[in-house]
């Protein structure tokens, strides 16, 4: 593609790709202050939500939810892609154990973590513990499926030749299969961030008694809906900023491992 | 390839009992561990009653939402995808929106419409739509360069284009994109029930926690375990039938 004609149609596309959340923004900011008028509780429009927003950062507010929020997510995630990779592995280098394991994994799997809420609720009580086990639940079975999938596409022929060289499973774990899968670790670990992010704030909704989640409804509950509707689009823009984030990195990753983008 | 089925059920059978055996021990409290026995006789005696109507309450409001969001997702995505002008405006945003939690708008819809059914489902229909929304604009604006050359040969409206070139290629994605719209609705829909106290398995689970009656919660979560099993294996079925001239 021929540089001048990219530069010149940039502002262009900037300016497409904006106009319509401007609208939908304007649309709204317009129905809220009509809303507002008329005396209503429920709504507010986005400028008194910004207001809120910068009022909760600078009074301080705003960064211990995010952080307890992002911690739990964090954390959960380090739980259950871990295990998850691992049992990915195994799953998808022993054919004897994936059929061994697929009925159960199936029943387990189309558990939603918020339904297992109030039993981890008794068992840990309110708090980190809580969060962290749900997300780590929620985010083990769809790393372990996509692990599962990625090991079984390594060439066979170069595992076949680690065994003519007498490797061990573990060597060939970490000489083969581990540098082939690295690519596919890291699209799972991008999509998994997705999901423990919903997960933890769903949790804190429903009842986890911390973070961003649980500030929202508390901003609901007390008839703020400026701070509510600032909450929404705080969460929102976290999580596109964290998934920018890794889909830069993964570019950066595929081209040093030569994957073709 | 080996049937997986002697193997699977025979772990199963030994988790069940290393559950049997774990209940037995008094290592872990009853009341959040209850006997497989307890469970099984929770569910037994819950299908004759409030459990088949939660579970019934459940499975209605999880297809009442996958469907609007079917359709609205496929409609939505087929025009988009279709036209070369709207594209650029409007995708950016789409993507933006992806990430964005769906259970996060609920606290916006409760203030909006209050505690009631219609609440979730828009929820529910809301959570849903993007997988597959997405995945249709993904499969339809992906088919091959050469086939929209055809049609532009062929002089084929945009009707006749989506129907016969773009839908055919995008049904894969399609598909995919209404399995994970189905994860998300029995996920929003058990979510919104114990948020507005609407009847369902998500209520129930509230309520036999708050009870400590946990055989009747864990009986809950293998009601909700199945239902999440049917409607996968059931799309998995249908997307074989509907790819079956595509096999070989």
């Amino acid at each position: 593609m021929p540089e001048p004609r990219g530069s010149r149609r940039w502002p262009w596309r900037t300016l497409r790709a904006t106009a319509f959340p401007l609208l939908l923004l304007g649309l709204f900011e317009a129905t809220a202050r009509r809303a507002a008028a008329l005396g209503s509780e429920v709504l507010a429009p986005p400028s008194a939500a910004l207001r809120a927003l910068a009022q909760a950062a600078l009074d301080g507010s705003l960064w211990p939810a995010t952080g307890f929020t992002l911690g739990a997510a964090a954390l959960g995630l380090l739980l259950g892609a871990g295990l998850g990779t691992l049992a990915g592995v195994t799953l998808g280098l022993s054919a004897r154990a994936s059929r061994a394991t697929f009925l159960s994994i199936e029943l387990l799997r189309p558990l939603p973590s918020v339904a297992l809420l109030p039993l981890a609720m008794l068992v840990f009580g309110f708090g980190t513990g809580l969060e962290t086990s749900l997300v780590a639940f929620g985010t083990f079975w769809p790393q372990l499926l996509l692990i599962q999938a990625a090991v079984r596409r390594v060439d066979p022929q170069l595992l076949e030749l680690g065994r003519l060289l007498g490797l061990s499973t573990a060597q060939r774990i970490r000489k083969i299969v581990l540098p082939a899968i690295v690519p596919r670790v890291f699209t799972a670990l991008r999509l998994g961030m997705g999901f423990a992010l919903v997960i933890a704030v769903t949790v804190e909704l429903a009842g986890n008694p911390h973070g961003m989640g649980y500030a929202m409804l508390l901003a609901q509950q007390s008839l703020a809906p400026a701070m509510m509707i600032g909450w929404l689009a705080w969460i929102g823009v976290i999580g596109v900023l964290l998934n920018t984030t890794m889909l830069r990195l993964q570019r950066a990753l595929d081209r040093r491992m030569g994957v073709a983008v | 390839m080996k049937s997986a089925w002697p193997a699977s059920l025979a772990l199963l059978a030994a988790l069940i009992a290393l559950w049997w055996a774990a209940s037995l021990t008094g290592w872990f409290s009853p009341a959040f561990l209850p006997t497989p026995q307890a469970t099984a006789a929770s569910l037994t005696e819950g299908l004759r009653g409030d459990l088949l109507q939660a579970s019934l309450a459940t499975i209605g409001r999880m297809l009442q939402g996958w469907l609007l969001a079917a359709v609205a997702g496929i409609a939505l995505g087929a025009a988009i995808a279709s036209s070369a002008t709207l594209r650029p405006w409007v995708q950016p945003t789409l993507e933006f929106l992806r990430p964005l939690p769906a259970s996060a708008v609920m606290p916006l819809a409760i203030a909006l419409y209050g505690l009631s059914p219609a609440m979730v489902l828009s929820v529910v229909a809301f959570g849903a739509l993007w997988p597959t929304l997405l995945a249709t604009v993904h499969g339809i604006t992906s088919v091959e360069p050469r086939l929209i050359d055809v049609a532009r040969c062929l002089r084929l409206s945009r009707a006749a284009f989506l129907w016969k070139m773009g839908l055919p290629n995008a049904v894969p994605d399609i598909l995919a994109g209404l399995r994970l719209s189905l994860t998300v609705a029995l996920i929003v829909s058990t979510l919104g029930e114990m948020l507005a106290s609407q009847d369902g398995l998500g209520l129930a689970i509230l309520v036999a926690s708050r009870a400590f009656r946990a055989s009747e919660l864990f009986a809950c979560l293998v009601l909700l375990s199945l239902i999440g099993l049917a409607g996968h294996a059931l799309l998995v079925l249908a997307g074989r039938w509907l790819l079956r001239g595509q096999r070989h």
